[in-house]
């Protein structure tokens, strides 16, 4: 049996990797991806360009504006001193923000104790305005503080102290470069295996492989081992560049990361098999992969949070591999979480694994076409 | 001798007349291959349909009913006025908690994603001119909810101290009265600003699995060859291919922008024929890309290969859909103007939200019509009439 599955296996292999292009295809570019979307994938702003309305020109209102030059989420790309310009800046997207102080601000602060500001922001990108207005609030609220301090107003009664868990400075980085490992990982299973089975029937070499003594369940081995294979060897490196490269901290045990890899690697390697064995053309399995990729990834928060879906959506990302390995990943580089509080979401990635194959292993003999 | 002449003069429209005829035969016959395998037909529609359903519901970064563990060591009227902020506030989903362990083991497991932390003495220190300190600790595994997060508990501490100074019976004063005004999408919903993102990445991916294994079905098939051996010339064969799959991709443009107007309520405040011209354009480039994948590799498993890794997480992830381009590096922004899927983002996002604003719309026009012509050209280059 084993010597069976080993010749498969050697098959499977060269069937992948003889071709010089396809061996470029599954090893260079996830690498590459990985360096390229570590940097690109960050919800941190910086640098963000705004432009200046002084009327007031005076040095309180000067103060306020150095507080936002000095800030490095912050760059000054104009100054300007009319309202028509404001338009043309936001719309061309060459600012994202315009900062209006009127011309009465400086006599209002002093005089009545609050003076008025204005900031006008491009809400094209919701995400990032709302980010870009959270800057903004903690400069002004800073403003505030010191003012108050300076004119002896009483401070607030309650005050808050505020820290952040497993990620003290709120680096998007260490969210997001975990969360690459999986997405790499599940795009280079589903490369390996979505189209392998679909090749064989579309040339039509599956029926021969049927008629050989090979039994199911060990064609199924056999074609389900490269993508095994290739998965935890790429897996183990893109863990080595998010680690040692992006610096991101692997708080947790690595027996328990290689745990949830192995029963994500199950359910993946089996949603390809079964794409592939569903159909009977390369056109079907790639659009078949895509189907089970896109909302793989959507669905698994890898990006936006679970919690921000509709409760059926929520429902849906259950049956999803993908939102199980995030939550290991994360758990286990971040917050160094133990193996026994991830068992649940070891076992349902195993469950859809062997479902999955197993239906896969069915459809070699029963699929008609 | 009349009748060479007679040849001469026929033979202009005849040749012409061939070739419409030639390739409105290559079009038929693409057209009942599509039919043949209605796979084509289910990327054009249903792929749409189903992702655009998935996405639009799916994809939010707005935050509401966080859970947050209330730790209150020592309850008094104080500490329930202020915890009273956070009951009726729609953002947190608090609960209450008598000891800090068991908070920090909620935190731990993501049961809640922040605690607020009211320690014994906080009555006593609240009299005190120095204030009370309230403690708030979040999870930053996911940095930009907890950044998010934090923004809510000072909105929440922020509207406790006006009520009580209202109260005492005084005006919280802040100096700066902060106006802040958004344009464009002044509810900040992300929606608003996903839905036109999400167009331009569901058509990149329509685009590259509509043509990317097309010509290699025809090489792996020996059915290149015959058409070799055929009058048609290559370019023919080019526009043959492109012009059912254009026409199917075009429609499920339309079906987005109809499903994005009416389901998703996105403002289209722009031209629609902009819009069209914007598309085609892409559409162009898209389809330009994947028989270019298809003419290089002459091989459908390594042209599907290379349309998975080229095509989604890029586009996902470089074109400006979800993340910043300006806040990612000089060296990955120069990557980010490599994609057509980049330019689609923007352009639809002005369109869709801020309306005609040109010095938006034509470079990134100009960029995807250069795609365009770049991914064709380069196409027709590299399909020769040869055998290797």
């Amino acid at each position: 049996m084993w010597q069976r599955i080993h010749a498969l296996t050697i098959k499977e292999f060269l069937a992948l990797l003889k071709d010089k292009r396809s061996r470029m295809v599954v090893f260079i570019p996830p690498i590459i991806q990985l360096l390229v979307f570590g940097y690109a994938a960050t919800f941190d702003l910086n640098r963000i360009p705004f432009a200046v309305y002084d009327e007031d020109r005076s040095l309180t209102s000067r103060d306020l504006i150095a507080r936002f030059a000095g800030s490095p989420n912050f760059h000054r790309v104009a100054s300007i001193s009319n309202d028509s310009e404001v338009n043309p800046l936001i719309d061309s997207k060459r600012a994202l923000m315009v900062l209006h102080i009127g011309r009465r601000f400086s006599r209002q602060l002093l005089e009545a104790g609050a003076g008025p500001v204005q900031i006008i922001v491009d809400g094209r990108n919701s995400n990032t305005a709302a980010i870009l207005l959270g800057y903004a609030n903690t400069i002004f609220a800073a403003f505030n503080t010191d003012w108050q301090r300076q004119a002896g107003e009483a401070t607030p009664s309650v005050r808050l102290e505020t820290r952040a868990w497993f990620n003290p400075n709120l680096v998007s980085r260490w969210f997001i470069v975990p969360g690459i490992v999986g997405l790499l990982t599940l795009v280079v299973t589903t490369l390996v295996t979505a189209l392998s089975v679909a090749r064989e029937r579309e040339q039509g070499t599956f029926d021969q492989l049927l008629v050989t003594p090979l039994r199911p369940v060990e064609l199924l081995i056999g074609k389900a081992l490269p993508g095994f294979i290739i998965g935890f060897a790429e897996a183990t490196v893109i863990i080595l560049i998010a680690t040692l490269w992006f610096g991101v901290p692997l708080r947790g045990g690595l027996l328990t990361l290689y745990v949830g890899l192995f029963c994500f690697l199950l359910s993946t390697v089996g949603m390809g098999l079964m794409i592939s064995s569903l159909s009977v053309t390369q056109q079907q399995g790639l659009l078949g992969a895509f189907l089970f990729l896109v909302p793989s990834i959507i669905l698994s928060g890898f990006a936006t949070p679970i919690a921000n879906m509709p409760y059926w959506v929520q429902k849906l990302t259950l049956l999803n591999p993908m939102s199980y390995f995030l939550v290991i990943l994360r758990g286990v580089f971040l917050q160094g979480t133990p193996f026994h509080l991830l068992i649940n979401q070891f076992w349902p990635m195993a469950v859809i694994g062997v479902v999955n194959l197993t239906l896969a292993s069915l459809l070699f003999r029963h699929r008609l076409y | 001798m009349p009748p060479e002449e007679s040849t001469n003069v026929s033979s202009a429209p005849s040749a012409a007349h061939a070739r419409r005829r030639r390739l409105s035969g290559l079009i038929r016959k693409e057209f009942i291959q599509i039919l043949r395998d209605p796979s084509s037909i289910a990327i054009a529609f249903l792929l749409p349909v189903v992702l655009l359903l998935i996405f639009g519901y799916g994809v939010s970064l707005d935050a509401e009913h966080v859970p947050v563990a209330v730790v209150v060591e020592e309850p008094s009227a104080d500490t329930a006025s202020l915890v009273s902020g956070f009951q009726g506030s729609r953002y947190f989903e608090p609960m209450m908690l008598r000891d800090v362990e068991s908070a920090e083991k909620a935190l731990m497991s993501r049961q809640v994603l922040a605690i607020i932390h009211l320690r014994a003495n906080f009555s006593r220190q609240f009299r005190q001119p120095n204030g009370a300190p309230v403690q708030v600790i979040v999870n930053g595994t996911d940095s930009n909810t907890g950044r998010l997060v934090l923004g809510y508990v000072q909105g929440v501490w922020r509207n406790w101290l006006e009520r009580q100074a209202i109260a005492r019976g005084q005006a919280l004063v802040m100096p700066l009265e902060v106006q802040q005004r958004v344009w464009f999408n002044s509810r900040l919903s992300s929606r608003d600003f996903l839905v036109p993102g999400l167009i331009a990445i569901i058509m990149t991916l329509i685009g590259a699995l509509l043509t990317a294994l097309v010509m290699a079905r025809e090489w792996e098939r020996g059915t290149m060859e015959a058409l070799m051996v055929t009058p048609v010339t290559m370019s023919e064969v080019l526009v043959g291919k492109l012009v059912p799959y254009f026409i199917l991709g075009l429609g499920g443009m339309a079906l987005s922008v109809v499903m994005g107007i009416w389901l998703f309520g996105v403002p289209l405040r722009g031209s629609v024929w902009l819009l069209l011209i914007g598309a085609s354009l892409f559409l162009l480039a898209a389809l330009g890309m994947g028989l270019l994948i298809s003419t290089i590799t002459k091989n459908q498993f390594v042209a599907g290969q290379v349309a998975i890794i080229t095509t989604f997480l890029p586009a996902f992830i470089l074109s400006g859909f979800i993340f910043d381009i300006a806040s990612m590096p000089p060296i990955v922004q120069g990557i980010t103007h490599l994609l057509p899927a980049r330019y689609f983002v923007a352009l639809l996002q002005t369109l869709f939200l801020a309306g005609n604003v040109w010095s938006v719309i034509l470079p990134n026009a100009l960029a995807l019509a250069a795609f365009a012509a770049f991914f064709l050209g380069a196409s027709r280059r590299k399909l020769r009439k040869r055998l290797e």
